[in-house]
């Protein structure tokens, strides 16, 4: 407590700032990360079972990457938000 | 001794260039300006050259006019919306090959930035889609039943509605133009911090060790292909959605 005591109280801040930042936006990639885990390899077992689908799984697939891929950016954002 | 003695540049100042004409103005012109104006002119020129010459048999630019028109027919239109989302073809073209040609230019070399990384233009693009989606829904539903029909999904429990309606209200008219722009800039951002990162570490590795900077360089190749197919990645998607949206405008579901 006696370290925290003697630093600048503006300093302190920007250090939890920093790591505010940093584990937020690694929180923010880990449901996201295991999601597009699940759609990608859900849409290869598809393209394998039914090669002729295979177009419009792609699209298909992108479009859930897309939508998974909106909350680990919003975690992105609020990082830059928050770098001090 | 510090052999790593990174300085890395603050995050603000890989994105604000100063103004280069018309200083001080509301028309003042930076590099993120001149970006656009060379995507606007690429965009324009493809079409307007692709189309000038037109031969049975293409050749040249229209070649790649055509190209470009048949993939987003084939893997945007007629996936989404189907048959009668062909009047919105040339709307979608355009929007796909503005935006990558303005985030190809985050791999080119001596200009290495996408433009797309400022929040102004994914955000504008984003609100002109918004536009267009309700636009063509009250056209083709009427204004009650297109906005009953997207506050009040059906097939939900009566009882849920208290939940689901303001759900629905927010993620259709609010969150989707948002997290279109998000989705655009931010990876456009994450794109560039990444290549910026590589880069100087390279160069610090480079400066102090010589042999060091191998990996890093290495990477920071490897990087720069990925960033091109993220930058036609991210073009694609975002006409995808508007082609989801306006479809999802034109035919209610059931």
């Amino acid at each position: 407590m006696s370290i925290i005591a003697e630093t600048d109280p503006g300093e302190f801040l920007e250090g939890l700032k920093a790591i505010g930042a940093g584990l937020g936006y690694g929180l923010a990639a880990i449901g996201p990360g295991i999601g597009i885990g699940i759609v990608v390899g859900n849409a290869i077992s598809a393209m394998a079972r039914q090669p002729e689908s295979a177009g419009t799984v792609r699209t298909t697939m992108f479009l859930g990457i897309a939508f998974t891929e909106a909350l680990a950016l919003i975690g992105f954002v609020v990082f830059i938000l928050l770098l001090p | 001794m510090s052999i790593l003695a990174l300085d890395f540049p603050p995050v603000s100042h890989l994105f604000e260039w100063p103004d280069i004409f018309f200083d001080d103005t509301i028309f003042a012109i930076n590099k993120t300006v001149l970006i656009y104006f060379a995507a606007l002119i690429l965009t324009a020129g493809l079409f307007f050259f692709g189309s000038r010459n037109k031969g049975l048999v293409p050749s040249g630019l229209q070649h790649v006019a055509e190209g470009g028109i048949e993939f987003v027919e084939e893997s945007v239109v007629m996936q989404t919306i189907g048959p009668e989302g062909k009047k919105f073809l040339p709307f979608l073209t355009t929007l796909f090959f503005f935006i990558f040609f303005s985030n190809i230019f985050e791999v080119i070399p001596f200009v290495q930035f996408p433009a797309n990384s400022r929040m102004a233009v994914p955000i504008l693009l984003a609100m002109m889609v918004w536009v267009i989606y309700n636009v063509v829904g009250i056209q083709s539903q009427g204004f009650v039943k297109y906005v009953v029909g997207s506050i009040f999904p059906p097939g939900v429990p009566k009882a849920l509605y208290i939940l689901v309606a303001p759900i629905e209200f927010f993620s259709v008219f609010i969150i989707r133009p948002l997290s279109l722009a998000i989705r655009l800039w931010a990876n456009m951002v994450a794109g560039h911090l990444l290549l910026v990162t590589f880069a100087v570490l390279s160069a610090t590795l480079w400066s102090s060790t010589y042999i060091g900077a191998a990996l890093p360089f290495t990477a920071l190749v490897l990087f720069t292909g990925f960033e091109a197919f993220v930058a036609a990645l991210q073009a694609f998607i975002f006409t995808i959605l508007t082609a989801v949206y306006i479809g999802g405008a034109l035919h209610p579901e059931h």
